[in-house]
């Protein structure tokens, strides 16, 4: 993956306007965050190809970067996104990393399903 | 009926931070071991440090990483369940406990390494660990293979009181250290690279217990 590049990523997002894609969404502290102390919850929620079409979609922020996705009928958002991946057909991937490299979030979208 | 180690995990790695040690010695002994993985770790945190690893690249990575930890502590014998990670505890059980059967009566394990249920802190360890035991449970009480159970969730020696297997692994550290450093994506976050020597090094800093003692609870199924 390389440091998001807002030039970049918007005509990405772009590639994928009004077409049913496939979506990964996930955040997560860590399934040992409770158990080391690092925080009082363990949290975390994915959505592993999900089916959404969206109309608009962004990018936005100087670094950690937001992107909102406005659908017919709804929102997805994901917030501390840090760095992109383009190197697979019609995939783009998107992740935010915590200083040890650690992912914290991701999104990303898919014109086939992802693998399971 | 030979001695046969069979390890039932679900994470790649969990047959090296847990147990590493007590495998190696076992393997070193010229004991077959079989491991059964249940998951390729695909959606783990760790993604190396600095990353390198992806959501979509992480299983085959994991998986790579897997097997050269196999090959470090002498597993011979792999086996990958197939399952993904975070869901055992939501699958169908049945068909798991089946499949666990099924290898028991193959291998005929003298002994089966796998996760204390309720007391190893991830939701996948305590599910994989029940349906272990329950597999156990469904052979004949004399070809049942005694059960060490690994727990580690911050309360457990207050219900489950103090491991009665607590082995010496000093003798084996660098076959641990060297696995640990197989599963590189998930093992660098844990042990900085040390710039002067451009190897991780475990043994400085506060993991190096690890290296020295690994603790089991002798399991009994009713
Ligand atoms: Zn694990």
């Amino acid at each position: 993956m390389h440091p998001i590049d807002r030039s970049i990523v918007q005509p990405a997002l772009d590639r994928f306007l009004n077409r049913e894609v496939y979506l990964h969404l996930e955040t997560t502290n860590g399934a040992y965050a409770a158990h080391r102390q690092e925080s009082k919850m363990t949290v975390g929620a994915y959505i592993r190809n999900g089916r959404i079409s969206f109309i608009r979609g962004t990018i936005t922020g100087e670094g950690p970067y937001r992107v909102g996705l406005k659908m017919q009928d709804g929102w997805v958002y994901a917030e501390g996104l840090t760095d992109f991946d383009l190197g697979q057909e019609g995939k783009l991937l998107l992740a935010g990393h915590d200083e040890e490299g650690r992912l914290a979030v991701a999104l990303e979208l898919s014109m086939e399903p992802f693998e399971l | 009926m030979g001695q046969h180690i069979l390890v039932v995990f679900p994470h790649p790695d969990d047959e090296t931070f847990g147990c590493g040690g007590t495998l190696a010695l076992f393997a070193k002994s010229g004991i077959p071991i079989t491991y059964i993985c249940g998951t390729l770790g695909q959606m783990g945190r760790n993604m190396g440090n600095p990353f390198f690893a992806n959501r979509e690249t992480l299983s085959k990575i994991r998986e790579a990483e897997l097997e050269k930890a196999c090959k470090a502590i002498g597993i011979q014998h792999l086996i990958k369940l197939g399952l993904r990670d975070k869901t055992i505890e939501f699958e169908d059980p049945e068909p798991i406990v089946n499949r666990i059967e099924q290898i028991l009566r193959e291998v005929q394990p003298s002994l089966v390494l796998t996760h204390y249920p309720g007391y190893a802190v991830h939701p996948d360890h305590n599910a994989l660990g029940e349906l272990t035991i329950k597999a156990v449970s469904r052979l004949s009480t004399q070809d049942r293979p005694t059960i060490y159970a690994h727990a580690f969730a911050r309360n457990c020696q207050d219900v489950i009181g103090p491991p009665d297997i607590v082995n010496d692994i000093s003798a084996v550290a660098d076959v641990k250290c060297a696995a640990i450093l197989a599963h590189r994506s998930q093992s660098q976050v844990m042990f900085p690279r040390d710039n002067k020597t451009e190897v991780n090094e475990p043994t400085k800093n506060a993991y190096s217990h690890m290296l020295q003692r690994e603790s089991f609870w002798t399991y009994r199924c009713f």
